[in-house]
């Protein structure tokens, strides 16, 4: 026998779970897609030495587990003095990771866009940053945006391992419920639900700024 | 005085010699046609004039500045030099009153009103009034070439470059973006344009360079010297262009 209406005692436990994950989703998505915009800029047209500085950073992240590089913001920086909360290593975390994995993305839509389109714009007296924030950007989000915000679903997902370090997410309060009323299958099954639902909401979200931002295709 | 003037241009890609000594003088509301094969380094000439390539010997200058690729220089260089490019490069997520609209606004600072006006005036000017919030992927391509070149226009540049701009195009659509030029020509407008449009060279063009092998290998009045060629090389292109 399954026991839904167990769960209904906890709810205030599962809302305050996914308003921890819905806050740290939205806060590291933007902070991750600046970061790997700004890594991206570098990595594409910066000097050697600070391409150089990215490929490591990237590279270094991409490689190793994401509750590694957690345990070692949390547990490890201490030991150099750096004391920080979960919320605060949980946030730093998941913004280095979607950093790096945007910052490959998003490169390459910097680099679909053609040597013309920055030649017309030097020529008409812009200068680099007008010609990135004006004529750049938005054609080569454009391009990569369907695998940018899939990668931020995932990294939304992998949230989930916060709750190892003891951050009150989603997972944390399924864990919780089911250790107190021994329901785990009714617990988790719902938590399922619910991420889900977030990952279906996330979508809607980016489709529809993406409808905004990207307008000029389905007009006229 | 002379509007553009170049001497003793050298420039390499690395070992590839590419311009041997360009001496060229342009003056002001002269329409400059410069002819010659496929890699007798026109586009390099071109692309030395407004700073977009660097140049290892010899001297440009364009209204008495010197030309250098720094980046500050390039800035102010577009300010007196327009460049229209064969592929258009229309800015495609802006509109067409967007793309004309700019540089005006970012660079010389004008209010979008003043903007807008100006905008309006040189769509006008390209027979593209009524496309001023079309998107560039709508148009046709000599459609989209005007709009390039009312967006140069917009910065009221003292000269007006143009690689190849109808090469890109279908047959048919040549002709709108010929006449467009031939319009500014009218109006005293200084071009120097690449271009295999002999007819248009000879009965728009004021003078015609000939580029062989990365030198200037014969120049001189635009009838003059397509009617009656010096060169055995020039012969021979004319004689393989018409
Ligand atoms: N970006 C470049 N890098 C190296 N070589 C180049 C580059 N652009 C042009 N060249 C070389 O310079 C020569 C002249 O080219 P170009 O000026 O484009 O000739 P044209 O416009 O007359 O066809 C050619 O040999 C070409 O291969
Ligand atoms: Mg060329």
């Amino acid at each position: 026998m399954l026991y839904f209406s167990d769960l209904l005692q906890y709810s205030d436990v599962f809302l305050s779970g996914l308003k921890t994950t819905v806050e740290l989703t939205v806060l590291t998505t933007i902070l991750g897609v600046v970061l790997g915009t700004v890594c991206a800029t570098v990595r594409q047209y910066g000097n050697r030495a600070s391409q150089r500085v990215v490929s490591v950073y990237v590279e270094l992240i991409r490689n190793t587990p994401f509750i590694v590089q957690l345990f070692f913001i949390f547990f490890g920086l201490p030991a150099i003095g750096m004391m920080l909360s979960p919320w605060e290593a949980s946030m730093i975390a998941l913004t280095i990771n979607l950093g790096a994995y945007s910052t490959e993305i998003i490169r390459a839509g910097l680099a679909s866009i053609s040597k013309g389109q920055i030649e017309a714009a030097k020529v008409l007296g812009l200068n680099f940053r007008q010609t990135l924030t004006r004529v750049i950007f938005v054609p080569a989000f454009e391009k990569i945006y369907p695998a940018l915000t899939s990668q931020c679903i995932i990294v939304m997902l992998g949230s989930a391992v916060i709750s190892q370090i003891s951050v009150q997410d989603l997972t944390y309060a399924a864990n919780l419920v089911q250790s107190r009323n021994f329901r785990a299958f009714e617990s988790y099954f719902v938590t399922a639900l619910l991420y889900l639902g977030l990952s279906i909401l996330l979508r809607f979200a980016f489709n529809a700024l993406g409808k905004r931002l990207f307008a000029y295709r389905a007009s006229n | 005085m002379s509007l553009v003037n170049l001497h003793q241009v050298h420039k390499y890609y690395g070992d590839n010699h590419v311009l041997k000594g360009i001496d060229l003088d342009i003056k002001a509301g002269e329409v400059v046609s410069i002819i010659g094969k496929s890699g007798s380094g026109k586009s390099t000439l071109l692309r030395c004039i407004n700073g977009l390539e660097q140049y290892q010997e010899g001297g440009i200058t364009v209204d008495g500045k010197e030309v250098t690729t720094e980046d500050i220089q390039v800035r102010r260089l577009a300010l007196s030099v327009g460049m229209i490019f064969q592929n258009f490069n229309l800015f495609p997520h802006m509109t067409v009153g967007e793309n004309v609209m700019l540089a005006p606004t970012i660079v010389l600072k004008k209010s979008k009103a003043e903007a807008e006006t100006t905008a309006r005036a040189m769509l006008e000017k390209v027979g593209l009034a009524d496309k001023f919030d079309s998107f560039p992927e709508k148009l046709s391509g000599g459609q989209q070439q005007r709009v390039a070149i009312a967006r140069a226009l917009a910065m009221s540049p003292k000269v007006l470059l143009c690689d190849e701009i109808t090469s890109a195009l279908d047959p048919e659509l040549v002709g709108e973006v010929l006449k467009v030029l031939e319009q500014l020509a009218k109006e005293g407008i200084t071009l120097v344009l690449v271009t295999h449009e002999m007819n248009f060279a000879r009965d728009v063009g004021s003078r015609v360079v000939f580029m062989h092998q990365g030198k200037v290998w014969e120049q001189g009045d635009s009838k003059t010297l397509l009617s009656n060629p010096q060169t055995d090389e020039l012969k021979q292109f004319i004689g393989a262009v018409l």
